[in-house]
């Protein structure tokens, strides 16, 4: 009995004797006290020094895309750091191409801050929030498509342009031991500020997705940040050429959604596909753009048409149906969103007819 | 236990003891980061700055804390977080003063806490019966003995890297059995002088 309690209390005395000192060393050594950050040359904020980046930013509501939470295994949060980062560190490296060391480019997640610093960020992160939606509808439009409509308490608003996208803070549940960030396109218009639309697929195994299509019910709060991206509608007079497959319709529908209630009647054909009839969602909104938008077309292609679909029409993949209807792609712009795979040979093919790189824009969903 | 001078204990510790080569403890970071020299010679510093402090530190924890209470046994797990506690308490140290050395050794401090080289001097100094002095000299010894060790490895990697390898024994593998060569090498010190 006695060599257990010797055991317990001396064990229990090194450890805590270690952890105090460490506690203690944490406080003294370890910190860096306040220190300047001089954001864009004219946003000055005074943070704790001996936190990272991103979290000295996070804590003045500064939102930096970040999918791993800050492990320094996603690369989204790079940041340009003028002065006072300190040298790259070697957890950094991977991300980080050979242009982006030289002008300054950082993980934010793993500098931190041990000195008055100075850094550099889009001006568009400064409107990036984070916001505490209720679950409006979550429904299925299709076999593995949900319809997510997020409602924001009384008062609150957020601003986007259509085509840009929010991060899902997914929560721990069973079988989901970390938080996680997802990004999602916004389906929903611009004008639209107090309610978001989203278009959710299942991931078989997928962390976020699984949570949204099992768990996230009516009523259920949901973190979200936003808006990011540089992927948004353009004003210009090109005549636009959209494509997407299965869930890369939602930026597309923001865009088109945008362009309806603005009567913008710009020339516009957007190419979609999916393998069966019953994989199609959303052409009730479809068919209204095509009544009310005189220069809107809407190509799409069955690739895997079951026999009760009686498909007649095009069974080819979005590349080759890109090429069958666009004679050329001179003078005009693309917005596509889907699968990097899709992306790359959708890509190929308008560049093949013409379209020059500079005007093809995208959001590959990975 | 016959005196032995802590001179010959350290120059033993670095050839005819030689933690890896005739111990091998410390294999795994030994294997993994000895493909560069630079690298190599940082982590060998590092490991014998942690080891020689935490070998005079768990000398005093178990001379003055673990015997007097009668509780030796516990010996293993107290080393252990004694290890882990001055790792982290290091990294601070040099993270806030010794930014250029933080920054070459970065991501190796946090790896020594794992390295069973460093536990294994200080189970040793308590089996042989080593006395304050000789666990020093025995601690620093092993620090430079390990990274002799490694940088030795790592010229011989350096230069058989343009080399033709049978496919399945690229990296680690070759590294193995070159280990082994460079071990055999060692035995020839061997018998030289005794410490156990
Ligand atoms: C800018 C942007 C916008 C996006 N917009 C949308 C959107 O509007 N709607 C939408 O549904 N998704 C969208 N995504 C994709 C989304 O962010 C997630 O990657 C996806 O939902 C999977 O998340 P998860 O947590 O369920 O799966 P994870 O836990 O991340 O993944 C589980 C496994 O599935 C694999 N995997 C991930 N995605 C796919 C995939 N598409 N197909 C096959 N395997 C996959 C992963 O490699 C992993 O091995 C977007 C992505 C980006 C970058
Ligand atoms: S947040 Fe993922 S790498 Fe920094």
């Amino acid at each position: 009995m006695n060599d257990i309690l010797t055991t317990v209390i001396s064990i229990s005395a090194i450890s805590g004797t270690l952890a105090l000192l460490l506690s203690i060393a944490n406080r003294t050594i370890a910190n860096y006290g306040d220190k300047k950050m001089l954001i864009n040359n004219e946003k000055e904020l005074i943070v704790d020094g001996g936190d990272t980046l991103l979290s000295s930013l996070i804590e003045n509501e500064i939102f930096i895309p970040s999918a791993c939470g800050g492990k320094g295994s996603c690369g989204y949060c790079k940041v340009k750091v003028l002065e006072g980062g300190g040298e790259v560190l070697p957890t950094e490296l991977g991300y980080l191409t050979k242009e982006d060391q030289d002008g300054g480019v950082r993980l934010s997640c793993q500098c931190k801050v041990k000195e008055d610093i100075s850094i550099e960020i889009p001006e568009e992160l400064f409107n990036v929030k984070q916001y505490d939606y209720t679950v409006k509808q979550n429904n299925l439009v299709n076999s593995t498509i949900k319809h997510l409509v997020l409602d924001l308490p009384a008062g609150k608003e957020i601003d986007f342009k259509p085509g840009q996208y929010i991060q899902i803070l997914t929560p721990t549940y069973k079988g989901n031991d970390e938080e996680v960030y997802r990004a999602y396109s916004l389906a929903s218009p611009p004008s639209q500020k107090h309610t978001i639309e989203l278009f959710i697929g299942l991931i078989p195994e997928g962390i976020c997705t699984t949570y949204v299509h099992t768990l996230l019910k009516e009523g259920q709060k949901l973190t979200v940040v936003g808006p990011f991206g540089d992927f948004y509608y353009r004003e210009s007079e090109r005549e636009m050429v959209m494509v997407a497959i299965g869930t890369g319709m939602a930026p597309i529908m923001s865009i088109l959604r945008h362009m309806h209630e603005n009567k913008i009647h710009r020339k516009c054909t957007f190419f979609f596909s999916a393998r069966n009839k019953q994989e199609l969602y959303m052409m009730d909104k479809i068919a209204e753009f095509e009544k009310d938008m005189p220069n809107f077309k809407f190509i799409y292609s069955l690739t895997r048409a079951t026999d009760e679909d009686q498909w007649e029409g095009d069974k080819v993949r979005v590349p080759d149906l890109i090429k069958k209807y666009l004679e050329n792609g001179a003078n005009k712009e693309a917005y596509m969103c889907g699968s990097p795979k899709m992306i790359d040979s959708a890509a190929e093919a308008l560049v093949e007819i013409g379209m020059e790189e500079a005007f093809i824009y995208y959001d590959k969903f990975e | 236990m016959l005196e032995i001078n802590p001179l010959i204990i350290f120059f033993a510790a670095i050839f005819t003891n030689n933690m890896i080569m005739s111990n091998f403890l410390g294999m795994c970071s030994f294997i993994a980061v000895s493909s560069e020299i630079k690298t190599s010679l940082s982590l060998g510093q590092a490991v014998t700055f942690v080891l020689t402090f935490t070998t005079l530190l768990n000398y005093m924890v178990y001379h003055y804390i673990l015997v007097p209470l009668g509780i030796e046994y516990l010996r293993y797990i107290v080393f252990i977080i004694v290890i882990a506690a001055f790792t982290q308490l290091v990294e601070m140290i040099i993270d806030r003063y010794f930014p250029t050395l933080y920054h070459a050794l970065g991501i190796f401090l946090p790896l020594i806490t794992v390295n069973c080289a460093i536990l294994g001097v200080s189970l040793f100094m308590i089996i042989r019966d080593y006395n304050l002095m000789q666990s020093l000299a025995f601690g620093v010894g092993s620090g430079l003995g390990w990274t002799l060790a490694i940088v030795t490895m790592a010229g011989i990697r350096q230069k058989i890297k343009n080399n033709p390898i049978p496919k399945g024994l690229e990296g680690p593998g070759i590294t193995l059995i070159i280990t082994g060569l460079m071990a055999l090498a060692f035995i020839g010190f061997s018998g030289i002088v005794q410490i156990q």
